[in-house]
């Protein structure tokens, strides 16, 4: 089980002094809360990616390289890639990249995109968000894992003859996970390509996650990836800690009524009722987020939004070590009854080590057919007999 | 689900109000007519004013109160829908609108659905067909051919001219239920999509 956090990238006024960080500060805060990350044993961090004020990740290969060159463990992810308006050869580009430079520490979280206005700045329609995802995916996978890519497609300009430089470290794609609050388009876009699929979460009553990923894992098993509890899944959760559950109550209320997107809207507990939001203490955490599980099934990885509302780079810093504190609990708790079949998220290291094994294996099959062949042509009568040719 | 349920919108806003008075007075016909015609249905009523703040909040923060979740959940599962709204400023009200805004894409398609309206005085009768027709035709609801519009002064008017509309409304509307009534709308992760249909583009 992974745990890790995940950064909008939002620039918001903190609403208890009126402070609005630049996005000079915001940049390097964010490269501070991902060293901290990192020290208090986190294993993973993801930036968001946007193109528009009061966000300001808008080049997340480069904030991500830089945090590379940084650490030493942590995995570095984002939440999200935009799939719909980056071209894909670029993303194939930049992630193979940043993963040469992180040894492999990398993966990435596809996702549309919810800015109408976007879109056009990059040459592209909101409305055609699902078809862009699903081509551009198709083109991504194979600019990471064919030599010489010809293609054509209805959203760029086709490919003759392409070669990514530079090809994936070890010859392995960064592995993907497909995030999306409510569209089963994607969730059936991660099934059929056998990767991971992350729900938001933050925003929405656990009994809409739970349909999105049970979708998700019941198509992961008609695909042909396994059984159901065997898919990839990934949630995000937000809280505010405090060692007194009164103090993070009474610290997070004026954060929570000012938000962007939920502020001045629901009550905080109301909020907190309705969503996985906790604010409280870090016991009330630990048991909030070893109960999505029940909801979800056994899952493989779980971000934290943590940077958010304005609160200051302090702030966030002392939350990182509050969850470095009950990250032991949490880990024991989701490790407590889990299935041995339930698999780990996927990493560079374990990735290498299925390819290795599927190419010994394919070796194995080579020196020891499994049936006759043709001596002359080295044809089996099978294949001929497939391909409607006289045998 | 199994019971049939014809669900009662109304906007009014005071207690009681005439729109609830009307949306009763509607849902009491059509409950009979369809009994009569062997097509019994329970009735639902949702009071918008009840989910008002509850409204408020699901439009800015996108997340439905448990019981508005609730209401939608009866919408999409109605075999028809009776709807009435006060007239504000020459329209349905504001918090009329609002449940419709935030109502899922789809959940009115071909659903039968009764218009009605209150208002200060007759000279506002025509926003049925100014305002409720197109709402509703925009959301591809089946709309009954008649509807019903009261003004304060048809609650004291001794000629019943007001019960007869109702009476013709309810019929009328429950025609359309039983011969094509609302289906439960389709459980939207419960679809398998053929990837390879996507692929295809």
């Amino acid at each position: 089980m992974q745990f890790g956090i995940f950064s909008v990238g939002d620039i918001t006024t903190d609403p208890t002094n009126g402070v609005t960080p630049t996005e000079h500060d915001r940049i390097k805060s964010a490269v501070a809360i991902a060293l901290k990350a990192e020290e208090v044993g986190l294993d993973v961090f993801a930036t968001g990616e946007h193109h528009n004020p009061p966000f300001h990740p808008s080049s997340p290969t480069t904030l991500l390289g830089y945090i590379a060159a940084k650490t030493d463990r942590i995995i570095l992810s984002t939440a999200t890639t935009l799939i719909t308006t980056n071209d894909p050869v670029k993303i194939a580009e930049d992630y193979s990249v940043l993963q040469h430079l992180a040894d492999g520490r990398v993966d990435l979280m596809l996702g549309r995109g919810n800015t109408g206005p976007v879109y056009p700045w990059f040459g592209k329609d909101i409305r055609d968000g699902i078809s862009l995802a699903v081509e551009n995916y198709a083109l991504l996978r194979r600019l990471w894992r064919e030599p010489v890519v010809d293609w054509e497609g209805k959203f760029r300009t086709p490919l003759q003859g392409f070669t990514l430089a530079p090809q994936p470290l070890d010859g392995v794609p960064p592995f993907v996970w497909h995030g999306s609050i409510r569209s089963p388009e994607i969730a059936e876009q991660a099934a059929f390509y056998g990767d991971g699929f992350f729900h938001n979460n933050i925003f929405w009553p656990m009994s809409h996650t739970r349909q999105m990923v049970n979708l998700y894992r019941r198509r992961w098993e008609h695909y042909g990836h396994g059984p159901a509890d065997t898919a990839i899944v990934g949630l995000g959760g937000q809280f505010f800690m405090r060692r007194n559950s009164q103090d993070a109550v009474a610290e997070f209320r004026p954060y929570f009524d000012n938000a962007p997107v939920y502020g001045h809207g629901p009550s905080m507990e109301d909020f907190a009722a309705q969503t996985p939001l906790t604010v409280g203490s870090p016991q009330q955490v630990i048991e909030r987020t070893l109960s999505f599980r029940d909801q979800v099934g056994d899952y493989q990885r779980q971000l934290f939004l943590v940077d958010h509302a304005g609160l200051p780079l302090k702030t966030v810093l002392e939350q990182l070590d509050l969850l470095g504190e009950i990250l032991p609990a949490l880990r024991e708790g989701f490790a407590q009854g889990r299935p041995a079949q339930v698999p780990e998220a996927p990493t560079h290291a374990s990735l290498v080590a299925a390819a290795l094994a599927e190419r010994a294996s394919a070796e194995q099959s080579v020196d020891e057919p499994a049936i006759a062949v043709d001596d002359v042509t080295g044809r089996s009568p099978y294949q001929a007999a497939e391909s409607g040719e006289p045998r | 689900m199994s019971e049939r349920t014809l669900v009662v919108i109304s906007a009014g806003v005071g207690t009681p109000s005439s729109s609830q008075l009307l949306a009763d007075r509607l849902a009491q016909a059509s409950q009979r007519v369809l009994a009569t015609a062997g097509a019994p249905v329970e009735v639902r009523h949702i009071e918008l004013r009840t989910l008002a703040s509850d409204l408020a909040h699901h439009l800015t923060s996108q997340v439905p109160s448990p019981a508005l979740a609730d209401a939608y959940a009866a919408v999409g599962r109605a075999v028809g829908v009776i709807v009435v709204s006060p007239v504000f400023n020459a329209s349905y009200s504001g918090l009329f609108k609002m449940f419709f805004d935030l109502l899922d894409e789809g959940a009115m398609h071909a659903r039968p659905v009764l218009l009605a309206a209150t208002g200060g005085t007759a000279r506002h009768s025509l926003v049925i067909d100014t305002a409720l027709l197109p709402l509703f035709h925009y959301l591809k609801a089946a709309i009954a051919p008649l509807g019903v519009f009261a003004a304060t002064g048809d609650w004291g008017d001794p000629s019943g001219h007001l019960g007869k509309r109702i009476e013709a409304a309810s019929r009328a509307f429950a025609e359309l239920v039983v011969e094509r009534p609302g289906t439960d709308v389709a459980d939207e992760f419960d679809v398998d999509i053929d990837f390879t249909d996507l692929l295809r583009g």
